[in-house]
Formats: C-alpha cells, sequence, structure tokens
C-alpha cells in the first residue's frame, strides 16, 4: 500500500450518490459546502466546539469539520438538507418554527441534526437528556430555552 | 481552515500500519482526529502522511477475560465504551468517558487517542495510571507491555514511539475508583483533575499538574492523609489564564480528596 495525496470517493448524501475526487487534506465540511453545494451545514468555529457542522455519518453524530472527505469514502452522510421531505418539514423542524427555537439560525441545521439523532434513539428524553444531546452545539441567541421546549415538543 | 497538504494512507492490518508508520517521515496515526485534526488546523502539528487506523479490526471490540480484566482497543471511541456490557466490570470507565466533550467527540473520538496524544489536561492519562492498566504497544521488533506508568513520558510523549502503535489496554477489574476534577465549563478542557482507587490504602493520580499524572500512594484514605500527601508532592503547577500554580496545588487536594472518598463510597 502507498500514501497518497488525492482520491476518487464516493458518498451517499441524503440518498444521492456523488462521486468526487478529493485532496486528502479536504475537510468533510469544505467538500459538503464548497464540491457538493450543500450549505446547509454551517462553519461556526472551525476548532471542533461550536457543532454548526454537525452532520449523520453512517447514521452516527459528527462534526464534519474534525473529518477529512477522505474517511468519508463509502458512507451514507445525512445533512440538514436532507430532512424535509418533499418540502415538508419533520416534526422537529416543524417545532422549532413553532416554539421559536431560533433567532439568527445560524446553529439552527447542527442543533437539528444533534437532535434528531436523539429522537432516533430515545423516542422521549427529559430535559437532561435533551440537554446533554445538545452539548456540543453552541447557541449564542436564544440561551437554549427554546430550544429544549421545542425538541420536546416534537418528541410529544 | 485548509489543512496543510497532507497525504493519507488506510492500512488493512497492524504490520501494515507499523510499516507505514516506520517508513514514512513525518508519519503519524489518526485514530478518531477529534484532536489531532484541530491541533493540524492551528498548525501546532504539521504530520506529512496520516495512517488512518479505522480499518484495523485489531485495534477495535471489548473483551471481558475469565478474571475480569477488561481489554479495550485502541480505537474504541469513548460512546462505545458508555455502551458496553463488558466495561461494567470496571465502571469507572463509562463515568469518566461520559465527562468527555459532547456526543459528536465521544462519537470519534477513542480511547487510545486520548492516551497516546498525552495532552496532561486529557482524561484517561491519570484514569489508567490509578488503574494500573496496561498497554499493549506493537512495532517492527514485535509486541511489548507497558504500566501505565511508564507509558506517560512527557507533554505529547509516551512509551509508543515512532513507528510504533498502540493497540489495546488492559485494565484489571475493581469497583472503588473515583474520578474528580474542575473544568473550564462542564465536561471541558480540565484546569486539574485527579483519578482514585482504593484498595485498602488510596492509589491516586493528580492530572493536569505535571507533564505527566502524578501518581501518589497512601495507606490511609482519610481526607487528612490524602490531603498530606498531595502536599507532601511539592506539586510545580503552570500558571495560565485559568488558573495559578498557587490555585492548582490547592485544587489538587481538593479533587485528590473527593475522588478517594467517591472510591470508598464505592466498596
Amino acid at each position: 500500500m502507498d500514501v497518497i495525496s488525492r482520491k476518487t470517493i464516493t458518498v451517499t448524501v441524503n440518498g444521492e450518490s456523488y462521486e468526487r475526487e478529493v485532496d486528502a487534506r479536504r475537510l468533510l465540511i469544505h467538500f459538503l459546502r464548497d464540491d457538493l453545494d450543500l450549505t446547509g451545514s454551517h462553519i461556526g468555529c472551525d476548532t471542533g466546539n461550536c457543532g454548526a457542522c454537525s452532520v449523520l455519518l453512517d447514521g452516527v453524530l459528527v462534526k464534519s469539520c474534525m473529518l477529512l472527505a477522505i474517511q468519508a469514502d463509502a458512507a451514507k452522510i445525512e445533512t440538514v438538507e436532507g430532512l424535509a421531505e418533499n418540502g415538508e418539514l419533520t416534526a422537529l423542524q416543524q417545532a422549532f418554527s413553532d416554539h421559536h427555537g431560533l433567532q439568527c439560525g445560524y446553529c439552527t441545521p447542527g442543533m437539528l441534526m444533534s437532535a434528531t439523532a436523539l429522537l432516533r434513539s430515545n423516542e422521549h428524553p427529559n430535559e437532561e437528556e435533551i440537554r446533554r444531546a445538545i452539548q456540543g452545539n453552541i447557541c449564542r441567541c436564544t440561551g437554549y430555552v427554546n430550544i429544549v421546549t421545542a425538541i420536546k415538543a416534537a418528541a410529544e | 481552515m485548509l489543512l496543510r497538504e497532507v497525504e493519507y494512507a488506510r492500512p488493512a492490518s497492524v504490520q501494515e500500519a507499523v510499516r507505514l508508520l516506520s517508513e514514512n517521515d513525518g508519519a503519524r496515526a489518526l485514530a478518531g482526529g477529534q484532536t489531532l485534526i484541530n491541533v493540524m488546523k492551528a498548525r501546532a502539528a504539521s504530520p506529512d502522511v496520516l495512517i488512518d487506523l479505522i480499518d484495523l479490526d485489531e485495534l477495535k471490540g471489548i473483551d471481558l477475560g475469565s478474571d475480569g480484566t477488561v481489554s479495550i482497543g485502541a480505537m474504541v471511541t469513548y460512546s462505545e465504551i458508555l455502551d458496553s456490557a463488558e466495561v461494567r466490570a470496571r465502571p469507572i470507565l463509562a463515568e469518566v468517558c461520559a465527562q468527555i466533550a459532547d456526543v459528536q467527540v465521544r462519537n470519534r473520538g477513542t480511547i487510545g487517542g486520548n492516551v497516546c496524544s498525552n495532552d496532561p489536561t486529557n482524561h484517561l492519562p491519570p484514569l489508567m495510571v490509578s488503574l494500573g492498566a496496561t498497554m499493549t504497544i506493537v512495532g517492527q521488533e514485535g509486541e511489548r507491555s507497558v504500566s501505565a506508568e511508564e507509558f506517560f513520558l512527557g507533554v505529547y510523549m509516551t512509551a509508543a514511539g515512532p513507528g510504533e502503535l498502540l493497540t489495546r489496554i488492559s485494565v484489571p477489574p475493581g469497583k472503588s475508583d473515583g474520578f474528580a476534577s474542575v473544568s473550564i465549563g462542564k465536561d471541558g478542557t480540565c484546569i486539574v483533575n485527579a483519578a482514585a482507587s482504593v484498595n485498602g490504602g488510596a492509589r491516586v493520580a493528580i492530572g493536569c499538574v505535571d507533564a505527566v499524572p502524578v501518581l501518589l500512594q497512601t495507606e490511609s484514605t482519610e481526607d487528612d492523609a490524602v490531603r498530606d500527601a498531595v502536599r507532601a508532592a511539592n506539586l510545580d503547577p503552570p500558571s495560565d489564564v485559568h488558573a495559578s500554580a498557587d490555585y492548582r496545588r490547592h485544587l489538587a487536594e481538593v479533587v485528590a480528596v473527593r475522588a478517594v472518598a467517591q472510591a470508598k463510597a464505592k466498596h
């Protein structure tokens, strides 16, 4: 086996298959945003703290700024663009709207992915479980209260 | 942030990984990447080649031996430790992993990455020392075992040298363990931490106060005895924006006493 600096990778994002050649140094978040034009996932801090870039990688919640695109070869990725189907919001997205679970909206894609991951593994989380689930997502507007309320409402 | 140009390989066996690490100057093992990728962004680390360990089955899985020893693969994530039935043979392992960062980081970050990066503020180096864990290291000359006390050599330095790979960590059974820390925000970076195991006397390993965990052994587990042991160690911790050296010395006593009290309560 030799070391490589570029590779053609195949990923499935929100059910659609993409094949692209990437540099080994390319971060997954840049691949999603710049190569696939899926700009729903945001870059907030770029240091792995804020969670705005959170996506599901083979069903596992990860921060896509701390992963190389080349590491995601052959993976199934879900981003915020994949949540709504045929223009219809998920119960969680609707709850964020109904309960005003956002202000500027920058953290919202990451919040939605973290909450989606939570609700898949735990249909009826309590408040502590909800707060723990979004621990890796920073919001500088809301104070989190309406975000927690929205996730709780979506679980009911 | 763009990373500096880097090359990449994803070996299929430990032998191949060790060969790649040995043959390429500037090669570094990539585990979960939750530290390494970030320090690469900041250019605090600039490896020329990343050897991705993700396909190495020998570095995965958690086994419970007939004597109660828990053997954890270096590529096991914190989340896998939290979900593992086998790890309940030493409950403190999951209790401490639950305090590391957040869901996303716990889903990718690995036990091997935590100990091999050996940042003095990491949670697991002092825990491994207090538990008396054994590290298995593979190099081109073969396999060897190193005690946790001998594994941590200096800031960011361990006994797993260039061209070598930590493959597994073995933890003996037990339950009288405690862990206490003062951190920057809940589950954040530790300012001072301490892990304790009680078996008659106490083994206490204090983190964040020196290049490697400071191991103290006391015959008595009374608060005053633990405090005296910490004072007698003449700690010389660093000062930074989060805490002065004096304050860290004070916290070292506090978290050591708390960790031992927790361990005693679990008899």
